[in-house]
């Protein structure tokens, strides 16, 4: 309990957490290859579960705070600073950056919970549910093919679309942001695992090519 | 590795999917009403069908959503996916496998 004066509210817990990816900062630095591919966690996302009918008068309450809601799998919603995942025909995950968490003066779970109001559905805080990786470069690409079935392809993954889907055998949920860079969503106990596996696959590009 | 058709995301790998037994099992009207071995063939008791079988299914890594399919335990021929709820599809194509002599299903 030695830290407990140190703990005054919860902008005082901010300074001690630790992001699940936190012990391989160092690692992922390392292991980025700038111009090839390059690796990195991006912690603390505000995040909130949304499960909600999206064609009932609740869904749209809620499609109005997020801006909008996906309509079918691949698609992704909101605005360019809040996300809107489609996880399931009534399953959404909708992400913001950190200062929209209502601890920090945002107040993205609090509207989306006044939305919901009394209907049925649920909308709950999983900003510590999963951590995010970002990986980009011409490589990134690459480095997913080697554990994911999906056809990550251009023609077929394009850029703004989100599948949830397996990577190195575990649950993600994989977000194309640009051309060459990808947002990963993994739980926050498969981070570990997930930032190793990550670095494991990019590691080859470090040298050079074998033609 | 068997692709699958989810109704929501389309075609996925089977290791995304979880297997959820024979589909159509009714819940009995009056469960109180039961006898033990009537219960246990409830909860227990399913066909081993050789040939086209309903099944349930449920996309656990993607939508989480269930659905049902008529599989052909042979082949592994995927013959229809449809919603839960609704009842099974007649195939007009003949299973693959004729019964053998004195089967009942
Ligand atoms: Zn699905």
């Amino acid at each position: 309990m030695a830290n407990t004066a140190a703990i005054n509210g919860i902008n005082g817990l901010r300074d001690i957490r630790r992001s699940p990816a936190s012990h391989l900062a160092a690692a992922l630095e390392a292991g980025s290859i700038q111009g090839t591919v390059v690796l990195k966690e991006g912690p603390f996302q505000t995040m909130a579960g949304v499960r909600v009918d999206p064609r009932s008068e609740e869904g749209a309450r809620i499609a109005a705070v997020a801006r909008s809601l996906p309509a079918r799998c691949g698609d992704v919603g909101g605005t360019d600073r809040v996300t809107v995942l489609w996880l399931g025909p009534s399953e959404f995950l909708v992400v913001a950056p950190e200062e929209a968490h209502d601890s920090l003066g945002g107040d993205l779970i609090g509207s989306l919970v006044a939305a919901l109001g009394e209907a049925p559905g649920q909308v709950v805080d999983l900003s510590a549910n999963r951590t995010t990786f970002e990986l980009s470069g011409p490589r990134a690409r690459a480095a997913l093919e080697k554990g994911c079935a999906l056809d990550l392809h251009p023609r077929s993954f394009t850029v703004g679309t989100a599948l949830s889907t397996e990577i190195g055998n575990i649950p993600v949920v994989l977000q194309k942001t640009g051309e060459e860079s990808f947002r990963l969503f993994p739980r926050a106990s498969f981070a570990d695992f997930l930032g190793r596996w990550l670095l494991d696959a990019v590691r080859e590009f470090a040298s050079p090519e074998v033609p | 590795m068997l692709l699958i058709s989810c109704p929501n995301c389309g075609s996925r790998d089977e290791t995304e999917f979880h297997y959820g037994g024979q589909a159509h099992v009714p819940y009995p009207e009056n469960p109180a009403g039961l006898n033990d071995r009537e219960w246990a063939e409830f909860l227990f008791y399913r066909d081993n069908t050789k040939g086209a079988f309903a099944e349930r299914w449920l996309h656990s890594t993607g939508c989480r959503q269930w659905f049902n399919m008529l599989r052909d335990t042979v082949t592994y021929d995927i013959q229809a996916i449809y919603p839960m709820g609704t009842p099974r599809p007649a195939t007009a194509a003949a299973t693959s496998v004729i019964a053998p002599e004195g089967a009942t299903k």
